[in-house]
């Protein structure tokens, strides 16, 4: 008696959930959508009605969080005594708390900044490689490869960057700064004494957005239409020269999507940043000392024991954070719509 | 045809359901309790207010049943696993779940009457006195020391074993006065030992911490002029490293030569690092020991009134033998006014945690145990509870 849904009921399901999902289709295709396209029946209305209101209910609940979000942080932003804006000091105990946001946002930028710029090139280098290049074996190894890193828990990332990352790379920040030590961010005021410094958070961020970007990127390279790329060769067109005359302009809107995504994260990476770097409130472009901070690991290193002031203050550097990500996304948006007409995506 | 195994099947499981509920009363029933005991007072018969018996008898229980929340302190989230499991095992139908998520969040849910205790690194605040009492009904909320560790200063410097370091010393390497290991005042401490001209790498918390807290209200009251920031959860200054957690402070002394740093005297143990001796003006430098640990607690003042036990350590204690750098954490609850569900549990599970059996527990653990006459202070207020 188990199975009481016979093959002729779950037909009926099926057919019911089809004229479901794609009223629009059944509309469009009209003549071969299925006789009872202009009764409604009761659960097209159930559906309706329940998804409707998940929709409505996500949005209020969207809604409620933020207005509790902004008058927590106006609350705390009430009894600052500092610039929030321009301060970089975070004291959020006693008589006279003043905090402010400018050195975390510069230390959140920089090493997001370090990040992209080793992660970006890399990410469409693995891209291309394994969708141009490599044998199909190696290629789909590689690619599980790429996504297995972007299951690993930051927290890993964190613990190997602290134990060993950062140990080794005490060398090359000696080396950078020693040679390079005229441009003025690597610049060094204390002689190798740590790697865990804004430099090495950005390399550990590099890695963990790597993934994301590669994967991202390589499904846009796989889409690049075929005729595209054989028109390149067929006009004499090196390998390289293809890639760079049909793949890259094509995928440029997708690398930038990509680019995005994996900002984000690198922007919102909290605990790795929280265990490796040593940081300071102040604000430091030295990126080879240790110093500086980021909104995310500060609100990791602050809020557990943080009073009621103090939450209201992460929450506000929080809000700040958001801002940050969607101007960043807002201003992607733009490069990519101005990108759209000159590549071949709408071809 | 196929309705009366499953039947049957049905009947043999309520008949497991309950041999097995039969079982677990029997396992508890003893003491002739069940979910609630009827009041205050025969919870107190049960179990006279503790501390007249001096020996080390296992603690006696009488074990409610059901679940009992608390929050706060991270730094005795340690001593609370192993009291949370010792306390389970001898009373199986109680649950006992402690959230570390810090010292202010265990506060704050206590405030909020999300758990019935909180485990906090600091008395309850003046400013918050109020929130507390009206978690509590109109009532006080209360503060019982439960767990006391010694902070380390833990060093690595290749070469140099049992290091002597006073208040100020400290204070002036943490602010960055003290530059390099054969700095004269050090050599003054340590007239014996070779020290090298390797720089010195204080290393301070990243996050805000009651560790941080207790330690920078030592460098204040005993480094004298030396430490001029007020006691903060924040570490005050921007010299030096500064790494998250106990642990992660443990890590960096460990891997960088020429570092030191503070940090629960587990964690320089477990990490195997050397630990500074103190030189507090006493006839001879402290060891850290739980025992000397314990001998600046008892020291302390109780500040706090009645069943309020919160204490004012003196960290500048010249007393033979007393570890001054200490780290005293509470458990914060209601002392009337906990929920008459919540009530037996709270009373149960702090009973054994204020026990001697519980108590001895946290030296195996980097802890020091509550010196005897605050311990039967706790006690007495614990069987107060009402």
């Amino acid at each position: 008696m188990s199975t009481s849904i016979t093959p002729e009921s779950r037909d009926n399901a099926q057919r019911d959930s089809g004229s479901r999902r794609s009223p629009k289709a059944d509309q469009a295709h009209g003549a071969d959508a299925k006789p009872n396209k202009t009764q409604v029946r009761l659960g097209d209305r159930v559906f309706l009605g329940l998804s409707r209101g998940a929709g409505i209910t996500l949005l209020v609940i969207m809604a409620g969080i933020a207005v509790f979000l902004v008058v927590k942080a106006l609350d705390a932003l009430g009894d600052n005594n500092g610039n929030f804006l321009t301060d970089s000091t975070w004291v959020t105990d006693g008589s006279k708390p003043a905090f402010g946001v400018a050195g975390l946002v510069g230390g959140t930028v920089i090493s997001a900044g370090i990040a992209m710029l080793i992660a970006v090139p890399v990410a469409v280098g693995v891209a291309l490689f394994i969708t141009h290049y490599a044998p199909r074996r190696v290629a789909q190894t590689l690619g599980y490869i790429v996504d297995l890193l972007a299951a690993v828990p930051s927290v890993v990332f964190g613990l190997w960057g602290l134990v060993f990352l950062s140990p080794k790379l005490l060398g090359l920040h000696t080396w950078l700064s020693d040679y390079l030590g005229w441009i003025p961010i690597f610049d060094k005021d204390e002689t190798g004494t740590t790697a865990r410094t804004l430099f090495t958070c950005g390399i550990i961020l590099a890695i963990m957005v790597l993934p994301i970007i590669a994967a991202v990127t390589r499904e846009v390279f796989l889409q690049v239409p075929r005729a595209h790329e054989e028109a390149a060769l067929a006009l004499g067109a090196t390998r390289w020269e293809m890639i760079r005359t049909a793949v890259l302009p094509f995928g440029k809107p997708g690398i930038i999507s990509a680019s995005m995504l994996g900002l984000g994260r690198a922007l919102g990476e909290t605990i790795a940043v929280a265990m490796v770097l040593s940081s300071s409130q102040e604000f430091t472009y030295k990126i080879l000392d240790p110093g500086g901070n980021t909104i995310a690991a500060n609100i990791a290193n602050q809020f557990a024991e943080s009073n009621d002031l103090g939450r209201g203050a992460l929450i506000a550097s929080g809000l700040v954070l958001f801002v940050l990500t969607l101007l960043v996304n807002g201003a992607a948006r733009v490069v990519i719509n101005r990108h759209k007409e000159f590549s071949g995506a709408n071809a | 045809m196929t309705t009366r195994p499953r039947l049957a099947r049905r009947s043999a499981a309520f008949a497991a359901i309950a041999v097995a509920g039969a079982l677990t009363l029997t396992a508890c029933g003893s003491d002739d309790n069940s979910d609630k005991p009827a009041s205050g007072e025969t919870t107190n018969a049960a179990n006279p207010p503790g501390g007249s018996s001096s020996a080390a008898a296992p603690a006696k229980l009488d074990c409610p049943t059901g679940t009992l929340q608390g929050a706060g302190s991270s730094a005795q989230k340690n001593a609370m696993d192993e009291w949370v499991k010792a306390f389970q095992q001898k009373c199986s139908g109680a649950k006992v779940e402690y959230n570390g998520n810090g010292s202010g969040a265990g506060r704050q849910a206590f405030f909020d009457s999300q758990v019935a205790f909180a485990g906090s690194d600091a008395s309850i605040a003046d400013a918050d006195v109020a929130k507390g009492t009206a978690a509590c009904k109109g009532t006080p909320a209360i503060n019982l020391p439960m767990v006391t560790g010694p902070i380390a200063v833990a060093y690595n410097v290749s070469g140099v074993k049992d290091l002597v370091l006073d208040a100020k010393t400290i204070a002036g390497i943490f602010a960055g006065q003290i530059k390099t290991w054969d700095a004269a005042e050090i050599k003054a401490l340590n007239p014996k030992a070779t020290l090298p001209s390797t720089p010195i790498q204080a290393v301070h918390r990243s996050d805000k911490s009651g560790t941080t807290e207790n330690f920078t209200k030592y460098l204040k009251a005993a480094g004298g002029d030396a430490w001029a920031a007020a006691p903060s959860q924040d570490w005050p200054s921007q010299e030096g490293q500064s790494a998250k957690g106990s642990d992660g402070v443990a890590n960096v002394v460990k891997t960088t030569a020429g570092a030191i740093g503070y940090m629960e005297g587990s964690f320089a143990e477990n990490a195997g690092l050397g630990v500074a001796q103190i030189n507090t003006g006493a006839a001879a430098p402290v060891k850290l020991t739980p025992e000397a640990a314990g001998k600046a607690v008892s020291a302390a003042k109780i500040t706090g009134t009645g069943n309020d036990l919160k204490l004012q350590l003196d960290y500048a204690t010249k007393a033979e033998g007393a570890y001054p750098i200490v780290l005293v954490t509470y458990e914060i609850a209601c002392e009337k006014g906990t929920p008459a569900d919540k009530l037996p549990l709270v009373k149960s599970f702090l009973t054994y945690t204020s026990s001697e059996e519980g108590q001895s527990i946290l030296a195996k653990n980097g802890y020091a145990p509550l010196p005897a006459e605050i311990a039967t202070k706790v006690r007495t207020a614990v069987a107060a509870l009402s």
